[in-house]
């Protein structure tokens, strides 16, 4: 059992860490000052949960720090989908990344606040507040820029076309999967891919764009098995730099 | 296409040497108010760039509610605040004078009455 919920901890925090870095790195260049600080301050947000998810596997699953957790496991061990690893790209990208993300980690949370396993129960209730900020802010630019120009109608249709398939491998299984909804850990993928799809259908439909077509054979699935993109390599390469040069050094 | 991002205008340098003019197209400002308890009066924080209210508030949270308390958020347009001209500040100019409008001043004028009075009676 406790190796099922280690998995969906692992892929959580991976996520969440991913995404957080890469959202990151708009700090600084992003379109508007104000948007620049939300984005930066939603990003520090994501690395939050991912520490809170890797110190529930340190407390309660005798796994290493959250430090060690994050920085010092190889790509391989890493179960975040793929769709976190890609580059943040241009800015309708980054909204659309981030708009088909958070709908889903919004659900699977609310899912989650049942759930048996209970360190991860009170943690999905603690975060609910924030996801939900992060829901609000790319449900609003996702509609503003679909609803703005000519030229902003169509990149949005088009980053979303690039997303779509990147994004159903968030709801790609582990050999865990009938385990955790057998014992009421998580109510599984299946459940939450459901519910995304209608939530996401009808923000994207008011939005006045189309939903791209699903082909099965396109969706991005490996991350949540250890299977990457070549991004995740260079990424983690960067984000540990620094610890890298000595990693018994006391911050 | 004018620029690569579509929301702003680049200054056109050798159009404004030739004397033209471009129209500012920046988006608006809202005034943001802070309330950090229920019930509690909603205090002027600063401003945010947006184009729609909902824009605004979105902005304004992570802008001015990021840290500490907070239970609520408002926005107005820059625009829809009504106010005096800035010479016309002499209306004001006396009113500090005017100490028997604050509450605090009785209770000193009272002590200060009493001790007056209770120095006369010994003198």
């Amino acid at each position: 059992m406790s190796n099922a919920i280690k998995d969906l901890l692992f892929k959580m925090a991976d996520d969440a860490l991913i995404i957080g870095h890469r959202n990151s790195e708009w700090t600084g260049i992003g379109p508007m000052l104000e948007e620049d600080l939300a984005f930066s301050s939603m990003a520090q947000d994501k690395i939050g949960h991912a520490q809170a998810l890797y110190t529930i596997l340190h407390e309660s699953f005798g796994e290493p720090s959250p430090d060690q957790l994050g920085f010092l496991r190889t790509e391989a061990a890493f179960r975040c989908c793929r769709f976190v690893e890609q580059p943040i790209g241009e800015y309708d990208f980054s909204i659309v990344r981030q708009f088909l993300f958070d709908h889903a980690e919004y659900i699977r949370y609310d899912l989650l606040a049942q759930s048996t396993c209970k360190p991860l129960a009170l943690l999905a209730k603690k975060v609910k507040g924030e996801i939900k900020y992060h829901v609000l802010h790319g449900d609003t630019f996702f509609k503003q820029l679909a609803q703005g120009t000519e030229e902003s109608k169509a990149r949005m249709q088009s980053a979303l076309r690039e997303a779509w398939h990147q994004a159903l491998g968030i709801f790609e299984k582990s050999e865990f999967e009938e385990e955790l909804i057998a014992q009421g850990v998580f109510a599984g993928e299946d459940e939450l891919k459901k519910r995304w799809l209608a939530k996401v259908t009808a923000v994207v439909e008011a939005a006045g764009l189309q939903i791209p077509e699903t082909i099965e054979s396109k969706i991005d699935f490996g991350g949540r098995r250890g299977y990457h993109s070549e991004y995740l390599k260079q990424l983690l390469d960067e984000m540990t730099e620094v610890v890298r040069l000595d990693i018994n050094a006391e911050w | 296409m004018n620029s690569l991002d579509p929301r702003v205008n680049r200054l056109d340098v050798s159009k404004t040497m030739d004397g033209g003019l471009l129209t500012n197209s920046h988006l608006i400002t809202w005034e943001v108010f802070h309330q950090d308890k229920r019930g509690k009066q909603v205090v002027h924080c600063g401003i945010v760039h947006a184009n729609t209210p909902e824009m605004a508030l979105i902005l304004a949270k992570e802008q001015y509610a990021r840290r500490g308390k907070t239970t609520n958020l408002w926005v107005a347009k820059t625009s829809d605040v009504f106010t005096f001209n800035s010479e016309d500040e002499d209306i004001f100019e006396t009113t500090p004078e005017k100490t028997f409008r604050d509450p605090g001043f009785y209770k000193v004028r009272d002590r200060i009455e009493k001790y007056q009075q209770q120095n006369k009676l010994n003198v």
